[in-house]
């Protein structure tokens, strides 16, 4: 009976501890964005919304912010777009090698950002492609490209044909079966895979700063914010970037997890 | 609408493996036919070949006519209704049946009342806007149906699509499918390894195997005058019994057996004329036996059998008969309600001629 309680008590000691361990870090950044004060250090001062304001008065950081969204959103969709039509075709059709494409499609997962940040570099150099957002965008799509076609891959059964056939006997062309039958019975993977990538788009920071220049995304004003040293201001944005990716992957839970529950 | 068939010396050949040996077949307008036959047999590949999803190796598939042999799906008169429905999960019934219709460039409204027509035809109309996981598996197969029926095709293909249901369902849905047949007058070619099934719907049935088609017919002339050993022994329980012609003519042969000696009139050699010296196989369906040589019409005597075992199953007794003159197999008999049959008791064998069919012997069959 001792014995049992005091295993229970440890375990949950341990669970209690992990969580900590996990999630300090972050509790400690976002008690701090309110800190009233110069210095997101111990101790704190008082509670204090002034470091929010500062942030949404920046314009540079808002910039920044807008153009984190606007690389992520596009760059998912069109992440997702190819991964979907690269799926299809390797799911659906005989082509030759397909075990190599389906490697060659997943290598980059393998490579580290800052070695495909260096080459895309020296590709846009080389092709004079000046760097800008949209370079951003091109290595975000690089990096969840393999991603979305492993996820929808998966997901794509063999259960699946015998219905995309019979769209087809009843009159539907390639288009019509890939855009009416296929991609809404693979919307929880296609959803899960664009909202994945979204996150890490929205956290990226090597491909970002080596491949971007006059306009920034997030991660990298941040990077610029934190040479003229540690602020609360920083804290503050850094919880708002924590927010988007909560936000986001609630989004994932009950879009997709929803779904699957109820089918 | 409806349209004739046609099967013109079609063979497939995946590798080294025939799937379909020089198979010929016309079916009539409107018929509702059946593939029956063991699984491997080929009739699952023949309907993919009139469905459109494979192409012949060789031969030819025309439909009311026009040759489709390379047609895709889309292009031909025909739909096809899956083993497993492969009904559109995300879309409700009503969707569902509409879709062809929807390919086929009917406006909304218009091709919702088509739709909700036909899923009144499967008695579904209320179940409209349910999506397919709400539904029973009879249920499923009945929106398949009407969504196959939806686009009006000229025949209908059908793979086992009974097979996934327990068997009270499938004996009632086996009527509904009829029913539906008979009212629309669409051609049926439908697939199944159940004689029970084929005969309950078939107005033809085909019986396939390794390949080849080995009986063609209506369901009658398919079990009582069976054109092979394997056709003889797929449509149900028979007994083989070997034996010789001794002498023929144009009318009758006289044939020897272990059982005895019988005359049998010439037109119950269904796969050849009897020559004299002839080895062939006798088939006796199990209710055809007699016990008793007082029985309705007249009857070749068979000698006598010992019974060695019965079972009362409702319509009939069935028992095993082991003939007294020779040690051959134990022959199986269905003796009527009203035979009071013991076990060890000698009883008189006897069969009416016209229900004795000889085929040629084959090895297997001795």
């Amino acid at each position: 009976m001792l014995r049992n309680m005091s295993a229970s008590v440890l375990s949950w000691a341990y669970l209690a501890l992990v969580y900590a361990f996990i999630f300090l870090p972050v509790a400690v950044l976002v008690l701090f964005s309110f800190q009233d004060g110069r210095l997101p250090v111990p101790p704190f001062n008082g509670f204090s919304l002034q470091w929010y304001e500062a942030v949404f008065a920046d314009r540079k950081l808002m910039a920044a912010l807008g153009n984190s969204m606007v690389v992520a959103l596009v760059s998912s969709t069109i992440s997702v777009l190819l991964g979907f039509l690269a799926a299809y075709a390797l799911g659906r059709y005989k082509l030759p090698g397909s075990a190599l494409q389906r490697g060659l499609l997943i290598a980059p997962m393998t490579v580290s950002y800052l070695i495909i940040a260096l080459g895309l570099l020296s590709l846009m150099n080389a092709l004079h492609i000046p760097l800008s957002l949209m370079t951003v965008g091109i290595g975000h799509v690089v990096i969840n490209l393999p991603l979305c076609f492993a996820i929808i891959y998966a997901s794509m059964g063999d259960h699946h044909i015998n219905i995309e056939r019979a769209a087809r006997d009843l009159g539907a062309n390639d288009f019509k079966v890939m855009t009416l039958v296929t991609a809404p019975m693979l919307m929880p993977s296609i959803l899960a895979a664009f909202f994945l990538s979204v996150t890490f788009s929205w956290d990226e920071f090597i491909i970002a700063f080596l491949l971007s220049r006059f306009d920034v995304t997030l991660p990298v004003e941040i990077w610029s914010l934190l040479r003229s040293g540690l602020n609360p201001k920083t804290n503050a944005i850094g919880s708002l970037v924590f927010l988007a990716s909560v936000a986001v992957l609630l989004i994932l839970e009950f879009s997709l997890f929803g779904r699957t529950k109820k089918q | 609408m409806t349209a004739s068939v046609s099967i013109e010396n079609v063979s497939k050949i995946f590798g080294a493996f025939t799937a379909l040996d020089n198979v010929s077949l016309d079916i009539r307008a409107g018929e509702f036919i059946v593939l029956l036959g063991p699984s491997g047999c080929g009739k699952t590949t023949l309907l993919s070949i009139l469905g459109g999803f494979q192409s012949p190796s060789a031969g030819r598939v025309t439909i009311a006519g026009k040759d489709m042999t390379y047609v895709a799906p889309a292009k031909r008169p025909t739909t096809t209704m899956f083993q497993d429905y492969a009904l559109f999960p995300h879309m409700r019934l009503v969707d569902n049946v509409g879709f062809g219709l929807r390919m086929r460039g009917l406006a909304k409204a218009e091709r919702d009342e088509k739709a909700l027509g036909f899923l009144d035809l499967v008695g579904l109309k209320a179940s409209a806007g349910k999506r397919p996981h709400e539904l029973s598996g009879g249920q499923r197969q009945r929106v398949a149906l009407a969504r196959a029926l939806a686009v009006d095709p000229d025949v209908l293909l059908l793979d086992e699509p009974l097979g996934a249901l327990d068997l009270k369902l499938r004996r009632q849905m086996q009527d509904e499918l009829k029913a539906i047949q008979k009212r629309v007058g669409t051609t049926f070619v439908h697939v199944t390894h159940d004689q029970e099934e084929a005969m309950a719907i078939a107005d033809r049935i085909v019986v396939m195997n390794q390949g080849r088609i080995e009986d063609f017919g209506p369901p009658s002339e398919i079990y009582m005058r069976p054109r092979s050993l394997f056709s003889a022994g797929f449509m149900g329980e028979v007994n083989f019994v070997s034996g010789r012609v001794a002498a023929a003519d144009a009318s009758s042969a006289h044939v020897e057996t272990p059982l005895g000696s019988l005359a049998l009139p010439a037109k119950n050699f269904t796969a050849s004329a009897p020559k004299a010296g002839d080895r062939i196989t006798l088939t006796i369906r199990p209710e055809h036996f007699r016990a008793d040589d007082k029985a309705e019409g007249p009857t070749v005597a068979l000698g006598e059998a010992r019974v060695a075992g019965s079972a009362f199953f409702g319509t009939h007794y069935r028992c095993h008969l082991q003939p007294c003159a020779t040690d051959t197999r134990a022959l199986v008999a269905h003796l009527p309600q009203s035979a009071s049959v013991r076990e060890g008791e000698i009883v008189p064998l006897a069969v009416r001629a016209s229900d004795v069919v000889a085929l040629p012997a084959s090895g297997g069959h001795a």
